[in-house]
């Protein structure tokens, strides 16, 4: 069974660029459009989420708190969406409980590369 | 970047302008509230983040200023001025106009978009960016073909795996670098007790051989780099050594057989008696460890438990290796039956072909030693009585010379071998007749073709209509399956009439030391060879009820026949409360009281008087020094067959008797009853 990706970012153009990357490597990508929309969503199977930092409603590092205070979502990996210029924010995020991040703006192969890494 | 993806922003970011454009007119109304300035820093981040995703280079770097003022209004280092709103606004305008300059419509002016972020600076008093944003970084291949080896020590946090990383998949993604080998470190891992399971307590030593740079290796880490031990460093390679890639960790114990064939032929010739002497001792070792473990189990005391499990993987190792010292390839033992087809060929006037495979299978030299009766009388049997006349076997459309093929291969730890001709094959009818004549069945009896064959093993029977110099005296199969049954082996026939038959011989790798369960029944411990079994489950009082009185269990949807060995070896215990059932690879299964675990077990040979139990295949002493009888579970299944059959004469569909021969009952009764007068060997 395809592993599934929950997508969220307040950006159509961005949750489409990652569902069509990702969709092509064989994941299946939910999405949300801020991280009060992806608090609904976090029932299983899902094996990772890809969260933008500035949203309206729930930011990234409020939703990436919620999915690690919540036991049914237990280890799973999230990878926050970065500037260059939220080093700040970055650190806020790892400290909330992200595993991992993208600057951006990245590549198609950067953001599979990322995760093949954290989840095969 | 595809277009798709430059239309579905360029239609955002007009959606974001226009979102942009209503915060900055509320904005003006209400100065100081933070959730408007929120909104317009959202959008602008966004149109800034995914215009530099989609290719727009121009507008992310005209709106990153844009950005940098409204994070300061966000975070109250600087005040909203009408000012600020209106430079903003036309700012949104000219991305606007940007935006429709891509889509082919009339050039933007740079001009416009200079004075726009000139007049920003003097008025927020931002410095001008130190650069364009940084380009997309790939990691790319060195070019250079020259390949580095690295050692890398990598302790993942003990969070870990709760942070969502999977240490496992790093190891993959570095194994795509290059060759890795990986070694693992399991020293901090706590007594049982006191074990987390959801913390990682493991820490790996790789060697990396790669010609990606450095930086590739530390960007696999880079995730965790701040909550783990990494440490890397590069070390020489010969260049032999880097030709030839050595095998990982776990597969150079294996390939080291191998490996000493290719190699320079560096043994030495040791005397078999010494290598006997060497299994003894292992054997004896064998026994003390599981006494050893029989204490720390009992003390619970964290570093006893250690001791004995290192000494317990440590007597494991030795074991397995001074058995594989008595191992010998087939090749010797097959390739002297060309000569006996030969000479045999020419006696009989046929022409037969000897095919041989598998002959680099190794087996214990005890067991090869005595396994050349049992073929030679097989392989005449399918010259003399298999294969047909060349006249014969032209007039069925066969080819005029018969191949009898011999082959051996692995199956778990024991070794298949098959002896199987092109000839006539078994008649069942013939065989039937034979077996009424010789008062074996009665003339009613309705037997499958697997039961017809297997009276061809018993005592005194031969389907050769004519006596010749060859075989066919009357003394046939039933001699192979002694000796193959001497061996701890079973014997099978499977065939077609016109077609062939192949006559297939499971032989034990080893006669000394096997790898056991113990299994508990009422106050008797009982071995059962682990290769033989499949998977324990619990005989649930649901499947009982289900089976109607009938010995059959349902597990994971097949039916799965049993014995219950209390009552088949009529122990007398009564039945627990829960009960569990070994399922062996056949597909029939055990039901004992309890199964207790792995055990090495030492084989004993049982004294003279135990020699005609057929369901026992020798003892063993267990860890606290009491005696256990190893069981023969596919003798269990047989004899339950064929007590079934007696019992019924009935069809042949497998029925189990639920106790067995009285012979053996007795027998291991008697044991169960005073175990210490069985003498050991």
């Amino acid at each position: 069974m395809s592993k599934v990706i929950l997508a969220v970012d307040d950006s159509a153009s961005m949750r489409q660029m990652v569902r069509f990357t990702l969709s092509e490597e064989g994941y299946t990508v939910i999405e949300a459009a801020d991280g009060r929309e992806a608090l609904g969503k976090l029932s299983p199977p899902l094996h990772l989420v890809i969260t933008d930092l500035n949203m309206p409603n729930l930011d990234g590092i409020g939703l990436i708190r919620s999915i690690r205070a919540n036991a049914a979502c237990k280890g799973i990996p999230i990878v926050m969406l970065t500037t260059e210029s939220q080093d700040a924010r970055k650190q806020e995020g790892r400290s909330a409980g992200a595993t991992g991040w993208i600057v951006k703006p990245f590549t198609r192969q950067q953001l599979v590369a990322v995760v093949k890494r954290l989840i095969g | 970047m595809s277009d798709r993806y430059r239309q579905a922003f360029e239609e955002e970011a007009r959606e974001l302008l226009g979102e942009l454009e209503a915060a900055l007119l509320e904005l003006d109304q209400n100065r100081e509230n933070p959730e408007i300035v929120g909104r317009a820093f959202r959008a602008l981040h966004t149109i800034k983040g995914s215009g530099a995703m989609f290719g727009f280079d121009n507008i992310a770097a005209f709106t990153h200023d844009l950005e940098t003022v409204f994070d300061r209004l966000r975070s109250g280092q600087l005040a909203a001025s009408s000012e600020l709103i209106n430079l903003t606004l036309s700012a949104g305008d000219q991305i606007r106009a940007m935006l429709d300059a891509a889509s082919g419509r009339e050039e933007a002016d740079a001009d416009r978009s200079a004075a726009i972020l000139a007049e920003l600076r003097t008025l927020t008093g931002i410095a001008a960016p130190a650069g364009a944003p940084r380009p997309p970084q790939r990691v790319q291949a060195s070019e250079t073909n020259s390949q580095c080896r690295w050692r890398i020590h990598f302790r993942p946090g003990a969070d870990v795996i709760l942070g969502g990383t999977n240490p496992l998949l790093l190891l993959r993604e570095l194994g795509e670098l290059g060759r890795l080998e990986v070694a693992l470190d399991s020293s901090a891992i706590p007594p049982l007790s006191e074990i987390d399971p959801e913390r990682c307590y493991v820490a790996w030593d790789l060697t990396l051989t790669t010609a990606a740079p450095p930086e590739a290796i530390r960007d696999v880490f880079i995730f965790v780099e701040d909550s783990c031990d990494l440490a890397m460093e590069p070390v020489p390679i010969e260049r032999a050594a880097a030709r030839e890639p050595a095998e990982s960790r776990s597969a150079a114990g294996r390939s080291g057989a191998r490996a000493s064939v290719t190699g320079a032929a560096s043994s030495i010739r040791v005397s078999a008696e010494k290598l006997d002497q060497l299994v003894n001792l292992v054997g004896e070792l064998v026994t003390v460890q599981a006494r050893l473990s029989e204490i720390s189990a009992r003390r619970d005391d964290p570093d006893i438990v250690a001791v004995a499990e290192e000494i317990d993987r440590l007597t494991g190792a030795l074991r397995e290796n001074s058995m594989r010292i008595r191992m010998l390839p087939l090749r010797g033992t097959f390739e002297r039956f060309r000569r006996l087809v030969h000479d045999l060929g020419i006696e009989l006037h046929k022409h037969v072909e000897l095919d041989i495979a598998g002959a680099e299978t190794e087996l214990d030299k005890t067991v090869i030693d005595q396994l050349n009766d049992p073929l030679v009388h097989l392989i005449r049997n399918s010259m003399d009585h298999g294969i047909e006349t060349a006249e014969e076997r032209r007039a069925a459309g066969k080819p005029p010379s018969g191949t009898i093929r011999l082959s051996a291969m692995h199956s778990g730890a024991q070794v298949l071998i098959r002896v199987s001709d092109d000839g006539r094959g078994l008649d069942a009818q013939a065989v039937r007749t034979r077996a009424v004549e010789r008062g074996l069945v009665e003339p009613s009896a309705q037997l499958s073709e697997s039961e017809l064959f297997s009276l061809i093993l018993a005592p005194g029977f031969s389907t050769a209509r004519e006596v010749t110099d060859v075989s066919g005296r009357g003394v046939g199969m039933d001699v192979v399956r002694r000796n193959v049954e001497a061996l701890r082996g079973s014997l099978e026939m499977a065939g077609k009439p016109g077609e062939g038959l192949t006559v297939t011989l499971r032989l034990p790798l080893t006669l000394a030391i096997i790898d056991g369960l113990l299994v508990r029944i009422g106050e008797t411990h009982f071995i059962l060879p682990l290769a033989s079994s499949l998977e324990c489950v619990e005989l649930t009082a649901r499947d009982i009820a289900n089976a109607h009185g009938n010995r059959i269990a349902m597990v994971r949807g097949r039916t799965v026949p049993y014995i219950r060995l209390s009552e088949y070896l009529r122990l007398g215990t009564p039945r627990p409360e829960r009960e569990q059932i070994m399922v062996m690879e056949t597909e029939e299964g055990q039901v004992v009281d309890e199964v207790l675990g792995n055990h090495q077990t030492v084989i004993k040979n049982l004294g003279r008087l135990y020699r005609h139990v057929q369901t026992v295949s020798g003892a063993t002493i267990l860890g606290n020094g009491t005696v256990a009888l190893i069981l023969d579970p596919h003798r269990l299944v047989q004899g339950a067959i064929e007590a079934g059959r007696d019992r019924r004469g009935g069809p042949g569909r497998k029925r189990f008797a639920p106790a067995g021969s009285m012979q053996d009952v007795d027998t291991i009764n008697a044991f169960t009853r005073k175990e210490n007068s069985i003498h050991v060997s």
